[in-house]
């Protein structure tokens, strides 16, 4: 029987000034777009704490878009350099997790930029559509976690010497 | 205590109940979601009918929160805060979520429509009970402005202001306002004397009453808020005591050191040490340059002293500092113009005889450096052929993208005032002719029949070098005649750059002192390119003329009475509100470690060190909620972004995965690759 196409869903953090404004002008404009990146409005793309898109993934997200204004543009002068910052970090912890930093995505759309901004919702939709789902309940959390930790200690029982 | 949620689902007609199954949503929202206490469908909530049964619910119902899936907050979250507090609930308790613009209007299948309404609202939902009432807090406005930059526009500004009765402060850098316009001769398309329209607004503000005329300053710093900065200018010594001085020039006339005045001249005449820049100038009082007195130079001299018959001169003033407080800031400095050297290729700086637009404007000006006379560089030989060359340093990707919009009618213009001077023949090569506003076609059109001649096609190279007998000593226009598509040598005697308008050398720096940004152009950019063109994102400093974008006369002058009329307004309410949205720090969770000092662009967060920690200034603080992110202790919180807020929202929104009680929903099987590092 036919697998259902996988549907994947992608939390996006919207900053208020350009990017959700871009958003509403896609709309406006009517330029139809896949529907799986549900938004969260934020004032700025600099509120985005990493936490919140590490929240996203281990609640069930596949992927999360985070959409501000373009560097110089920023309605609050100059927050969207520390997205960049913070974004950085966080593909390296992602890294680290072994998720794929093709799930986390930052971009920049002005708020003239509603072709621009729907085109990519619609690259990262179909990015992670090819992933598949992230299952990070099933694949990284772990239900028994002191279980790892002795297998871990046993298979490298000589490289770490640990008492045990 | 659980909460009582009202939710509200919009038809929009059929703009969203057309794609999206509205009784549905509503249906599911209230059995499944938790705390949802009613739950309607409507064709037009932004109605007042709609609005009402808002009201008459939260009234009846009890209702503690309230959520509207509509059309996008930034048309509507206004209107359903106030309907919020028609019924007597606090605005900000309120969510709304977009399922208009954001899906109704872009999905393509009306399932998937209505699956993603439902987690949108769930996500709403979620989030709203963790909302928080918040007060705005209103502060009082200075009826105090200050004006920086004495051009066209910031003078229009300064008076509409002291005619309406309030007290204004206009700082200028150069010794006298006036700016550009004060430089050129004549101004299109009617062709009134620049000088004799802007000078008596020049004297209104040196005469007025409410107009503390700050001339030879600089901005040198500005702190507070919206109601209440302080500025602190630097008055700089102008060695002339202006309470002794009465304009007589006697000095300006006796001192023996000439220079090349680069400024108001544009190079193409003199001025002496001691001077004003023009003959109008307000104020009327001179300004000696240090960099070129013989005193400063080399302590000798002091003629200017000896002769003054009101002994004004003070070779020991010094540069006074002014703290001044002020209500709003409008900046209105201005434009400078693209240098030209920039261009190897036309040979400005080079061949003698190539000029900028400004150089040419002196020319022309009456009480200009050739006393109105179209010369040569010689001074002395009138030009037979001249060529008027378009776009140069605008419209070019090496360059600045944009049009610099002035060009073609100051090319128009500078025509004409050749044609009427000489008896030239006048070229202008152009891209395309862009006179789009009142009597300006029609102005096009006289030039067209006074003879001038117009050559469609960007000029590739200005040079002296002769092919022909008939080019030699001449300067030969290279271009591409695209009409007639023929290669053209157009030997002129003389050749004048439109120059492209940019933005002031130092623009960047002087708006970070005030907290506006510069676009990548460099302009200052505006709250909205197309509806607040005179706001900026910091509230109560406003930007006027040619410093928010190339703009003619017409057009500044516009702005600055529009920067007025805004900055009118508030003064005349008495007090601003401040938005509530703002972050705070807990001080008993803050670590003092000052992450979050260094992020703030609006300098909102001090560091207490008697107490070793950070606080943040209620009135500076705009909400953007970096600082929030950034805390490593979680000691500071966002009102109304605050991290439940928008991690219940993140829950609600996966609400097909995670469930209403956090049970988790049947995950698809995972793939072969269990990660995808």
């Amino acid at each position: 029987m036919e697998r259902e196409r996988f549907e994947p869903k992608i939390i996006g953090f919207f900053c208020n000034w350009c990017s959700y404004r871009a958003a509403d002008g896609a709309g406006t404009a009517r330029i139809k777009h896949s529907p799986n990146v549900r938004v969260v409005r934020l004032m700025c793309s600099g509120r985005v704490d990493p936490t919140f898109v590490l929240k996203a993934l281990s609640l069930g997200a596949d992927g999360v878009l985070i959409a501000g204004c373009h560097p110089g543009e920023c309605h609050y002068i100059e927050q969207n350099y520390k997205t960049v910052r913070r974004y950085e970090m966080l593909k390296q912890t992602l890294r680290q997790f072994g998720i794929s930093e093709r799930r986390v995505r930052l971009v920049w759309a002005s708020a003239a930029e509603a072709t621009q901004l729907a085109a990519a919702i619609d690259e990262i939709v179909e990015d992670v559509r090819t992933l598949g789902p992230l299952n990070w309940q099933s694949n990284l959390a772990e239900p028994n976690h002191l279980d790892e930790v002795e297998r871990i200690l046993h298979e490298h029982a000589e490289a770490m010497e640990v008492a045990r | 205590m659980a909460e009582r949620i009202g939710v509200y689902v919009c038809h929009c007609g059929s703009n969203i109940a057309g794609t999206v199954d509205v009784e549905e949503v509503t249906r599911w929202a209230a059995e499944n979601l938790d705390g949802v206490t009613v739950a309607r469908e409507y064709r037009f909530l932004c109605s007042s009918l709609g609005q009402a049964m808002i009201a008459e619910d939260i009234r009846k119902h009890e209702l503690t929160r309230v959520v509207v899936a509509a059309c996008s907050p930034h048309l509507h979250e206004r209107t359903f805060r106030r309907a919020c507090e028609m019924a007597g609930l606090n605005p900000f308790l309120l969510q709304m979520t977009n399922i208009r613009e954001h899906v109704s209007w872009v999905a393509k299948h009306r399932d998937t429509a209505t699956e993603k309404v439902k987690v949108l609202v769930a996500g709403a939902v979620a989030r709203v009970a963790h909302h928080e009432p918040l007060e705005p807090t209103p502060v009082a406005v200075n009826p105090a402005t200050l004006v920086v930059g004495g051009g066209i526009s910031g003078i229009q500004a300064a008076l509409e202001l002291a005619d309406a009765g309030y007290p204004v402060y206009l700082l200028e850098r150069e010794p006298s306002i006036g700016g550009h316009m004060a430089q050129y001769d004549k101004t299109f398309p009617t062709l009134d004397c620049a000088a004799c329209i802007l000078t008596p607004k020049m004297s209104d503000v040196g005469q007025h009453d409410n107009i503390t005329l700050l001339t030879y300053s600089e901005l040198e710093e500005l702190s507070g808020s919206i109601g209440n900065f302080k500025v602190r200018v630097r008055k700089r010594a102008r060695y002339v005591d202006e309470e002794a001085c009465t304009g007589c020039g006697l000095c300006i006339d006796k001192c023996p050191r000439k220079v090349i005045d680069t400024v108001f001249e544009a190079g193409m005449g003199y001025r002496k040490a001691i001077y004003t820049p023009f003959p109008q100038a307000v104020p009327r009082i001179p300004v000696i340059d240090t960099k070129s007195c013989i005193w400063f130079e080399r302590q000798r001299c002091r003629a200017c002293e000896k002769l003054c018959p009101t002994d004004a001169i003070d070779f020991d003033q010094q540069d006074e500092i002014r703290e001044i407080e002020v209500g709003n800031v409008i900046l209105a400095t201005g434009w400078d113009l693209f240098d030209c050297r920039r261009v190897p290729q036309y040979g400005y700086g080079r061949l003698a005889n190539v000029f900028t637009s400004l150089e040419f404007e002196r020319m022309c000006n009456a009480s200009g450096p050739t006393g109105g006379r179209v010369v040569l560089r010689d001074g002395v030989t009138e030009p037979k052929s001249v060529c008027i060359v378009h776009c140069v340093g605008s419209r070019d990707a090496h360059y600045n993208k944009y049009c610099s919009g002035i060009c073609c009618m100051l090319s128009l213009k500078l025509g004409h005032l050749v044609i009427e001077k000489t008896d030239a023949k006048v070229y202008a090569c152009y891209i395309d002719m862009r006179p789009n506003k009142k009597d300006y076609e029609e102005f096009y059109q006289r030039l067209l029949e006074e003879g001038m001649l117009f050559v469609r096609g960007k000029v590739a190279e200005i040079t002296d070098v002769a092919r022909t007998p008939n080019e030699e000593g001449m300067l030969v226009v290279q271009v591409e005649d695209t009409l007639l598509g023929k290669q053209r040598r157009i030997p002129v005697d003389m050749v004048v750059l439109m120059g492209a308008i940019e933005p002031r050398r130092d623009a960047r720096e002087t708006g970070l002192k005030v907290g506006v940004s510069c676009s990548m152009a460099g302009w200052y950019i505006e709250r909205h390119p197309k509806l607040d063109p005179i706001a900026t994102m910091t509230d109560g400093v406003f930007i006027a003329g040619a410093c928010q974008g190339p703009k003619d006369i017409p057009d500044a002058v516009a702005q600055g009475a529009a920067a007025a009329a805004r900055v009118e307004g508030m003064i005349s309410r008495g007090t601003v509100l401040i938005e509530p949205v703002i972050a705070t720090i807990d001080e008993d969770k803050c670590s003092g470690c000052r992450v979050c000092n260094n992020l703030c662009p609006f300098n909102a967060i001090d560091f207490i060190e008697e107490e070793k920690v950070s606080r943040i200034n209620a009135v500076l603080c705009k909400g953007c909620g970096t600082c929030v992110a950034a805390c490593p202790s979680a000691a500071i919180a966002g009102a109304h972004f605050a991290n439940n807020q928008v991690e219940a929202e993140i829950e609600g929104l996966l609400w097909d995965v995670t469930g209403g009680d956090g049970r988790r929903a049947a995950q698809p099987e995972p793939e072969p690759a269990a990660t995808d590092a």
